[in-house]
């Protein structure tokens, strides 16, 4: 019963440069046929050949819902990280060719709410670009709080201003300018779901902040992609395929067992979906979770492991893969 | 199309039957000599050609006079279909899903031309032809899943995600193995499956809706699922079960050859794109105990499945008291042999 990954063959229309950091995206399939509809924060994993080593990076679409002509993403670079990012900034132009995997939701709107309040953080933005499309065509109730560094920064916050006016609030770090968040909670009809993308300290804030004001916790949505983390290398034991496979300091587990040739599941690969569990064997060491799907009392035990962000420190590590 | 589609009852005086084709591409549920629940899920990719796994939505034989049982059902009792307020976009979901694929399927059949957001769809069996803006309900007769399961063969469930649970917050369900919409309306997944006998305490139902949250886009599944109907009912709800439930006990060895049918559910899940709502169709085929002897593989398969299976099985399918007779019945086509692999006929 494994998944099947259902990828699709696209090209690269469109690049456009928002700013030094963002960079936006458009792709068409290849056969020219058109693309699935899909659902307001949907993303897609976008895969690449980093110069050998292959990268599978996940993106929130941005474009309309509705529109079966191309999907678009924006990407922040990130000089830092492992790649991925930085790889589509400085090598990916028009008439590239990429493979993605169809969309995936998992921070859907809830559409029994009375009304939505989404809460931005800097690149956070784009699975709200999508969902307020959505909405507006269903004339459904919504309001953005998108904080960013500074108006140069803030992309798409003049698009937004000028298609939804105040329903979009803005907000800059160098003007000392915050989200007032204990009373816009405070001011919400019943029945309002409170959604926020952004880093990971402002989905921190806003969801203990909520769960302090009694927010239910099926009306708060979050979504943080993790990029996999960095780390030592270290070596892992394949045991259903009987490999043992060499996890590069910016390669993820998941990345290394797929280059060894075997087959693993996942979906989101950034800790979020749960499709990548994996049984651990044995362990002698210390296993770093960097996931949201374990429980503390799972992760205590050490008898399982998410391999798309997760990493290990110590002796030997046997995984049922 | 009067060649194509049978003239024929599932009430009153039940003249339903299926030809001799019918019966060759009968979706068989026992894949081997017993049963058992489990998380018996398969891609819904497309399968041999003529096979009821042909396409994604199989249009048969009984496709009109379906189509004319589920219209009487719902004169009687509109409450068989149901729409939440927050479902809109899942039943347009479901119009596309069902309008493309037919058209591409059943060319002969079923057209849709799209401009932009105007559509017209023509449906040459049922004489139907529409023309409406997708996406508006006030160009359709009705909502849109109710418009197009007016003209689809099998029950359709849409359930809701959210909350890392499935709600069932709409549905069509005119065809179902005693069972209620009106009842298990907004219901989460182990809700409605509670009635279940040994299936809870297997993990079968953790494991089954830890495996559709993560269902995607493009990639359908497929599972079987089959009871026992005395005649050729489609309708045996919870509702009319005084009419229904009694004539079980009116079975004899004379009559439950023509009047006992092995009643058998294709379950597709299917994630559906704007609403990220995942659509459950329940596409019901029956076929008579006289029927499917004649494929002697499935006489004898059927005579040891029966046999075998645990009471409380038998119980929760409504047929625990005919389970005798029954195995009477098929015990003369059972000669003992070996039976093949899989569940086609050999
Ligand atoms: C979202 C999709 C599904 C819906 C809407 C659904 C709905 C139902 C309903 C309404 C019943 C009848 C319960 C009663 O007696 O009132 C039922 C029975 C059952 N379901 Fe599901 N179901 C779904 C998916 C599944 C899956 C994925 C599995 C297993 C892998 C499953 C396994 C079963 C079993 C074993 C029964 C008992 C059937 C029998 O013995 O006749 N269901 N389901
Ligand atoms: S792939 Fe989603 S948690 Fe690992």
């Amino acid at each position: 019963m494994s998944m099947s990954h259902n990828k699709i063959p696209v090209t690269v229309a469109e690049v456009v440069t928002l700013n030094p950091l963002i960079k936006r995206f458009r792709f068409v399939r290849r056969d020219g046929a058109s693309l699935p509809a899909f659902s307001g924060g949907a993303h897609v994993v976008v895969e690449m050949d980093d110069h050998g080593t292959r990268r599978m990076n996940p993106y929130s679409l941005m474009s309309a819902p509705s529109d079966t002509t191309g999907y678009e993403i924006s990407v922040r670079r990130d000089d830092v990280g492992r790649g991925g990012s930085l790889y589509l900034h400085q090598h990916v132009k028009v008439g590239d060719d990429l493979v993605i995997s169809a969309p995936v939701n998992l921070f859907g709107l809830d559409l029994q709410a009375k009304k939505h309040l989404m809460l931005a953080g800097g690149i956070g933005i784009t699975p709200f670009i999508a969902q307020m499309a959505l909405l507006s065509a269903m004339a459904g109730r919504f309001e953005l709080h998108y904080a960013a560094r500074n108006p140069g920064l803030a992309a798409y916050a003049d698009d937004l201003r000028a298609r939804y006016g105040d329903r979009v609030q803005l907000y800059y770090d160098d003007q000392d300018q915050k989200i007032a968040l204990a009373p816009l909670l405070a001011g919400q009809p019943l029945g309002t779901h409170l959604y926020v993308c952004g880093p990971k300290g402002m989905i921190d804030w806003v969801r203990r902040t909520a769960t302090d004001m009694g927010w239910p916790q099926q009306c708060v949505h979050y979504e943080e992609f993790l990029a996999p983390p960095t780390g030592k290398p270290f070596q892992v034991e394949l045991a259903a395929s009987q490999k043992t496979i060499t996890v590069g300091p910016d390669q993820s587990l998941l990345e290394a067992i797929e280059a060894a040739g075997v087959d693993a599941p996942y979906l989101c690969r950034g800790g979020a979906c749960g499709q990548c569990e994996t049984d651990v064997v044995s362990c002698d060491g210390h296993i770093q979770h960097h996931d949201h799907w374990l429980s503390d009392e799972e992760k205590a035990t050490g008898h399982k492991i998410m391999p798309c962000v997760s990493r290990f420190e110590g002796r030997s590590l046997v995984l049922d893969r | 199309m009067g060649l194509d589609f049978n003239q024929e009852t599932f009430r009153n005086d039940f003249t339903f039957r299926n030809s001799p084709k019918a019966i060759r591409r009968f979706p068989f549920p026992f894949h081997e000599d017993g049963y058992m629940y489990s998380v018996n899920l398969e891609p819904h990719v497309p399968g041999p050609k003529g096979s009821v796994f042909e396409h994604t939505f199989d249009v048969d034989e009984h496709y009109v006079a379906e189509m004319r049982d589920r219209a009487l059902v719902l004169a009687e009792d509109p409450l068989r279909c149901q729409s939440l307020p927050h479902m809109t976009l899942a039943g347009w979901d479901l119009l596309e899903l069902i309008m493309t694929s037919k058209a591409r399927d059943y060319p002969h059949w079923f057209e849709l031309h799209k401009q932009g957001d105007k559509w017209h769809w023509i449906n040459k069996p049922l004489e139907i032809e529409q023309k409406f803006t997708f996406g508006d309900e006030t160009t359709l007769p009705y909502g849109p899943m109710e418009y197009i399961t007016r003209q689809t063969q099998g029950d359709f469930s849409l359930q809701d995600h959210r909350d890392d649970n499935l709600w069932m917050d709409a549905g069509m369900i005119t065809t179902q193995a005693d069972w209620s919409l009106d009842f298990d309306v907004g219901m989460s997944f182990h809700e409605w499956h509670a009635p279940v006998p040994l299936a809870h305490e297997k993990g079968i139902f953790d494991r089954a809706l830890k495996f559709l949250l993560n269902l995607q886009l493009g990639a359908p599944v497929r599972r079987f699922n089959w009871t026992m109907t005395v005649d050729p009912l489609l309708d045996t709800s919870p509702e009319t079960y005084p009419q229904w439930g009694p004539t079980r006990a009116s079975l004899t060895p004379e009559t439950i050859g023509k009047r006992m049918h092995l009643r058998v559910e294709l379950q597709t899940l299917i994630r559906l794109p704007r609403s990220n709502a995942i659509a459950f169709p329940i596409r019901c085929y029956l076929i008579k105990f006289d029927e499917l002897v004649t494929v002697p593989k499935w006489g004898r398969r059927l005579h040891r499945v029966i046999r075998d299976l645990p009471e409380e099985l038998a119980v929760y399918k409504g047929f625990a008291r005919n389970r005798p007779m029954m195995l009477d019945y098929l015990a003369q086509y059972d000669d003992g042999t070996p039976t093949s692999p899989g569940i086609w006929p050999d």
